[in-house]
C-alpha cells in the first residue's frame, strides 16, 4: 500500500474558525480550534512555512506565528498582505477582515 | 472617599465612529450599568478630524456624539451612569463645550460635571521634538519622520487609562478625550471604582484584556461571529457587550437580558485575537499584558467568564499616531453579465490598462479584482469557483499616484468602455469614480517623558 492511501485530505474549515484584522500593511489572522482536541492538529499541520505556501501570490512578505494554547488558538502575521493597508490600499479587502476565510481553505493532510 | 463597589458594569455603546447609534440608548436603558464607555478613533480618524478642524476650529471631533449625548443625558444623569469617549479627536474641548451646551438646553445644569483630556496633540511641537532628536522613526519602515515632515497633517500621542482616572476622581460625569486607547476607556473606570494602583501589573492587563474584549461593540457579541453564524438568534436586536468586573480582576462578559447575539467562549475568543500581533506582550501605555494567560469558561447562556490574566510593567513610551499625505487614488467599477462574464471582465482589464500605457500615464500601483471571481480570496478562490458560468463579475480596478492628474484622467476611461469596449456590461449609475487624497498611517513611538497629559474638570 502506498503512503498517499493512509492520509486522508480534511479542510480547515472542519477543525477551526477564524477572525481576522490588520496591522498597516500586515494582515492577523486569529485561528481558533472548533474543539480543545483539534488544537494539537493546529500546531503540527498548520505551520508558518504551510501557511506562507497557501497564501503565495497574495502576500509579498513573511510569515509568524504565535501559539496561545490557552484559548486553542493559532495567531498568524502575514506581512505585506495589505498593498501598503489602511488608506493607501486599492483592495477590497483593505483591511485584511476576510483572510480569515481564506486560510479556512487550507487543506490538510492526515493519517486516516 | 466613596465605599469601594463589590462590582462594576461597563458597557460597550460604540466600536467605531459609524457604529450603531441605537447602541449606546440601549445600553443604558436595557438594565443597569455603571459606565457607558464609546470608541471614536480608528488609525486615520484622527487625520480626518484634522482636515475638519483646519477648515473650522469649532470642529475636529466625532459630530454624532452631541446628539447622541442630546438624547441620553437625561437618562444617565438619573441613573448616574458615567461616560467615558475618546469622542473628543483632536479638538476635545470644543467637544465638550458642544456637550456642555446640550447638557444646559436640556436643564442640567449643576447636575453635570464634564471632564476633558488633552495633551496627546504633537502637530504644534513636531518641529521642536524632532530637533531634539526624537525622530519618530517609522514602526514599520523604519524611515525617519523629518522625510515626511511637510507632509504630516496630524499627530498625537496614545495615552492610557491614567488621565480618565484623574477626571472621573475629579467627579467628572462624562470624559470626552482626544486619542486615549480603546483599551485605556474600560480599564479607567475599573482603576477607579476599584482603587488599583499603578503598578498592579496583573490587574491592569486584566482591565485591557477587558477593554479589548468590548472596544469593538457587538464584535464579541454575536457580530460578524463565524461560529455557527446562522444560529446566533435576534441579530436585529443584537446586545452589545457589558463587562461585569470585580476587584481581584476576574470579570465576566455578558449583555442585556431580552437582546440578540450571543456570549460564548468562541465569539469571544475570535475578539480576543483580533488586531492580536504578539499575544505574550500586548503594549499599551498602561501596562504589557500577556494574552496567553488569559482563561475562558462559559458561565451560564450569554455570559463568559474572564479569569488568569497576567501583566507585566509597562514600557518607557508612548505609540505616536500620525497621518501624512501620500499621494491621490481612485476604485472604477463596470459589471459584466453572463456569458463568459468573467473573460469579458478580463477582456476590459486588458484594453483599460493598454489605454492608460498609451496615455503615458504613470501610476505608483494599478489593482484589478474581478468581485464575484477573486476579488477577496484571490488565487485561492480561482483555483476552486467554476469561473467560466458566473452569472455576472463586477470589474473593479484602483489606481494610486502621487500626480492628481494622472489618476483624474483615469477616472474619465471607464465610462467609455460601456460603448467601446466588451458587451452585456451594466453598473455605471454612480458615475465617474472621484479622486480621493490618502492620507496615510505613520505609527511611532516617543519617550513617555515627552507627553504630559492634561485633565480639565467642569461644571455645566
Amino acid at each position: 500500500m502506498k503512503k498517499a492511501d493512509r492520509k486522508r485530505s480534511v479542510p480547515l474549515l472542519e477543525l477551526a474558525h477564524a477572525r481576522s484584522g490588520d496591522k498597516g500593511d500586515t494582515a492577523n489572522v486569529g485561528l481558533i480550534a472548533l474543539k480543545p482536541e483539534y488544537y494539537p492538529i493546529l500546531v503540527k499541520h498548520v505551520t508558518a512555512a504551510r501557511v506562507a505556501r497557501h497564501f503565495k501570490g497574495m502576500i509579498s512578505g513573511p510569515v509568524e506565528r504565535y501559539e496561545l494554547p490557552n484559548l486553542h488558538a493559532l495567531n498568524f502575521l502575514l506581512h505585506g498582505a495589505l498593498d501598503g493597508g489602511g488608506t493607501i490600499s486599492l483592495k477590497t479587502d483593505a483591511q485584511g477582515k476576510v483572510f480569515s476565510t481564506a486560510l479556512l481553505r487550507l487543506e490538510l493532510e492526515l493519517p486516516k | 472617599m466613596k465605599p469601594r463597589s463589590a462590582t462594576v458594569r461597563i458597557a460597550a455603546g460604540q466600536g467605531f465612529w459609524g457604529d450603531w447609534l441605537e447602541a449606546p440608548y440601549r445600553q443604558v436603558t436595557g438594565g443597569p450599568v455603571d459606565y457607558l464607555m464609546m470608541d471614536y478613533l480608528a488609525e486615520v480618524t484622527m487625520s480626518i478630524l484634522q482636515k475638519q478642524k483646519s477648515r473650522d476650529p469649532s470642529l475636529g471631533y466625532a459630530k454624532d456624539f452631541i446628539p447622541l449625548m442630546e438624547r441620553i443625558l437625561p437618562i444617565v444623569a438619573e441613573r448616574r451612569i458615567k461616560i467615558t469617549a475618546n469622542a473628543g479627536g483632536v479638538n476635545p474641548r470644543g467637544c465638550a463645550q458642544a456637550v456642555a451646551e446640550v447638557a444646559r438646553r436640556l436643564r442640567l445644569s449643576g447636575k453635570l460635571r464634564i471632564g476633558v483630556v488633552t495633551g496627546d496633540d504633537l502637530l504644534g511641537r513636531l518641529d521642536g521634538l524632532l530637533a531634539r532628536g526624537h525622530e519618530l522613526r517609522n514602526l514599520d519602515t523604519n524611515q525617519r519622520l523629518a522625510d515626511v515632515r511637510d507632509r504630516v497633517v496630524s499627530a498625537n500621542a496614545y495615552l492610557g487609562a491614567w488621565p480618565v482616572v484623574d477626571a472621573l476622581r475629579r467627579g467628572a460625569d462624562v470624559v470626552v478625550t482626544g486619542r486615549v486607547t480603546d483599551t485605556g476607556l474600560t480599564l479607567a473606570p475599573m482603576i477607579h471604582a476599584f482603587g488599583w494602583r499603578p503598578d498592579a501589573w496583573d490587574l491592569l492587563a486584566a482591565g485591557t484584556v477587558a477593554g479589548h474584549t468590548i472596544e469593538c461593540g457587538a464584535q464579541c457579541s454575536g457580530g460578524n461571529c463565524l461560529v455557527d453564524w446562522e444560529r446566533i438568534p435576534d441579530l436585529a436586536n443584537v446586545g452589545y457587550p457589558i463587562v461585569e468586573a470585580a476587584p481581584d480582576g476576574t470579570f465576566e462578559i455578558t449583555k442585556h437580558p431580552g437582546t440578540g447575539g450571543r456570549i460564548s467562549v468562541a465569539g469571544v475568543t475570535e475578539q480576543l485575537v483580533y488586531e492580536m500581533g504578539n499575544p505574550g506582550e500586548y503594549i499599551t501605555p498602561d501596562c504589557i499584558a500577556d494574552f496567553t494567560t488569559i482563561r475562558l469558561e462559559q458561565h451560564g447562556k450569554d455570559r463568559v467568564r474572564v479569569s488568569g490574566v497576567r501583566g507585566r510593567p509597562a514600557t518607557d513610551k508612548l505609540k505616536v499616531s500620525i497621518g501624512y499625505f501620500y499621494g491621490y487614488k481612485a476604485v472604477g467599477t463596470l459589471v459584466y453579465a453572463w456569458p463568459d462574464a468573467y473573460q469579458k471582465a478580463q477582456a476590459a482589464d486588458r484594453i483599460l490598462r493598454q489605454r492608460l500605457a498609451d496615455l503615458g500615464l504613470k501610476f505608483e500601483s494599478v489593482l484589478t479584482e474581478f468581485v464575484g471571481a477573486d476579488a477577496t480570496h484571490g488565487p485561492l478562490a480561482r483555483a476552486s469557483a467554476p469561473l467560466d458560468q458566473l452569472p455576472e463579475v463586477q470589474l473593479r480596478i484602483g489606481v494610486r499616484s502621487p500626480d492628481r492628474a494622472a489618476v483624474d484622467r483615469f477616472t474619465r476611461e471607464i465610462a467609455p468602455l460601456i460603448l467601446n469596449g466588451p458587451p452585456s456590461v451594466t453598473g455605471f449609475a454612480g458615475g465617474r469614480p472621484k479622486p480621493e487624497e490618502i492620507v496615510a498611517y505613520w505609527p511611532a513611538l516617543l519617550d513617555k517623558g515627552m507627553v504630559e497629559p492634561c485633565v480639565e474638570v467642569v461644571d455645566v
